[in-house]
């Protein structure tokens, strides 16, 4: 990644080497937080904040991080991070965060934040980082929020909590897909995502882990 | 470059700088947004009052939340005898502040459940409970007690708002669940909740609560349909556990004989 330009780390991890989508990585979340946009949102927000000063602070020390213990640094940075995050959400987003709950909490569990900690900001300057890590969170949101679109319109019949589709249980005619607002539906929308979005860029598709031979026997023995 | 910064020593002083730095930021924070978090989780707690009163008004502004809260008393009921009893009592000089929900886990405070009479699969029951009564002109129009019980998933905290005769229902509540969305999820759904709106809680024997939640809606000429409600579509479990936990509450066990006494004019 050496010499990499800022505008490529920025915009690269959005469609190109999306974290999500082709790394896989940070799917326990991409599950939990997706039933409505209003959470996904602020969950985005709080996964771009940490991805980007995480990062920054990682790079701004080092050189003088010892390789032994680089690990242990790079978590002390990133729980502080979230814990302060997850304390400023409570003081002013207490609706959402309550709704949140422990996902917050979980960003130091995100591969992603760890991952862009330990693969781009070891070997590269502050600024770079910096940007690298709100390109990766960009690029987390983009999933996120295109998981949440349609879970919360067809799950709920609604998008930031106004309702489009009225549900049959408050009087409509809609009758909501309870699949889509169960995690595992969020399975099934991040695979049709990365199926388009591979249809779109046919380079992302990886190299099959082997390959079946020619049948040769031409009779059974 | 690389020795240098892998001695032992240079790794215990950038373990130990670090630390430090860290703990400062994060204590400064917790330190500096507590006001605001606990100015939160009040308002929050009041506005899931005035809404299982009904008296939550679309879109209201914290300090309107406030200053209706404001006309609410807060009380503290020992549930076994049914009287008031002092916040010292507790250790606490504002009522508000009483946790019955951390005192039920404090043996001090709380007492076992018997597994036959626990319907509401709790476990331990807080022996002073915290509530909120209204009155206007000395006349008691309205009491919020708050409930709590197991569902399918998860234990559900609530209220329930009675009107001034101590039986009808006048609104509930579910402030913190985790059952199914859109299954369980629904007790949520204000259509769902408004159903519970008149609904009796006691037929003859004001200690035992008569609320059911049965399938297949609840119409005009359905047999004792003051107490009944038409259960949560998908969501048996929950539905049962709502039943069970409001008839805990409502029960000898839980609030029936402060709300006897209450009735009788004795506290």
């Amino acid at each position: 990644m050496a010499g990499a330009s800022a505008k490529q780390v920025l915009f690269e991890p959005i469609f190109s080497n999306n974290p999500i989508a082709l790394q896989i990585l940070g799917i326990c979340s991409a599950l939990a937080v997706t039933t409505s946009m209003s959470v996904s949102i602020v969950m985005c927000l709080a996964v771009i904040a940490v991805t980007s000063f995480s990062s920054l602070a990682v790079s701004l020390v080092r050189a003088q991080i010892p390789g032994s213990i680089r690990i242990i640094v790079q978590m002390t940075i990133i729980a502080s991070l979230v814990i302060v995050v997850d304390q400023i959400l409570k003081a002013y987003a207490y609706e959402i965060s309550k709704q949140l709950s422990v996902f917050v909490g979980l960003i130091i569990t995100n591969c992603i934040v760890m991952g862009r900690a330990e693969g781009f900001a070891m070997t590269n300057p502050p600024l770079l980082s910096f940007l690298d890590g709100i390109g990766n969170g960009l690029g987390y949101s983009i999933i996120l929020l295109f998981v949440a679109f349609f879970r919360e319109l067809l799950g709920a019949g609604s998008l930031f909590g106004i309702t489009l589709l009225p549900t049959v249980n408050d009087g409509g005619w809609y009758v909501t897909n309870g699949l889509l607002l169960l995690p595992p539906s969020a399975f099934f929308i991040i695979g049709l995502g990365i199926w388009a979005l591979r249809a779109w860029k046919p380079e992302q598709v990886e190299e099959a882990d082997y390959k079946m031979s020619r049948h040769t026997v031409k009779e059974a023995f | 470059m690389a020795k240098a910064k892998d001695t032992v020593s240079r790794t215990l002083m950038v373990a130990l700088v670090l630390s430090i730095v860290f703990s400062v930021v994060v204590s400064t924070a917790a330190v500096l947004l507590r006001p605001a978090q606990i100015q939160n989780q009040n308002l929050d707690i009041k506005t899931n009052i005035l809404s299982a009163a009904g008296m939550l008004e679309q879109g209201a502004s914290a300090e309107q939340i406030e200053q209706t809260f404001e006309r609410f008393d807060v009380r503290l009921v020992d549930l076994d005898t049914g009287d008031f009893v002092e916040p010292s009592a507790v250790g606490v000089e504002d009522p508000m502040k009483y946790d019955m929900y951390k005192a039920a886990s404090d043996p001090a405070m709380s007492t076992n459940i018997p597994a036959s009479e626990d319907k509401a699969g709790i476990k331990r029951r807080p022996n002073i409970a915290k509530i909120y009564t209204l009155s206007e002109n000395g006349d008691l129009v309205r009491v919020v007690l708050p409930v709590h019980g197991y569902g399918l998933w998860s234990t559900l905290y609530g209220f329930v708002s009675l009107e001034g005769d101590l039986n009808t229902i006048e609104g509930l509540g579910f402030y913190a669940h985790a059952e199914t969305p859109g299954l369980g999820g629904e007790v949520d759904n204000p259509r769902w909740k408004q159903q519970w709106v008149g609904k009796e809680l006691y037929a003859d024997n004001p200690t035992e609560p008569q609320i059911r939640l049965v399938k297949g809606g609840v119409s005009s000429d359905t047999k004792d349909r003051e107490h009944k409600i038409d259960a949560l579509s998908g969501a048996t479990l929950t539905s049962r556990g709502v039943e069970q936990l409001v008839n805990y509450w409502m029960g000898e066990r839980g609030f029936a004989p402060f709300l006897k006494k209450l009735r009788e004019g004795e506290v």
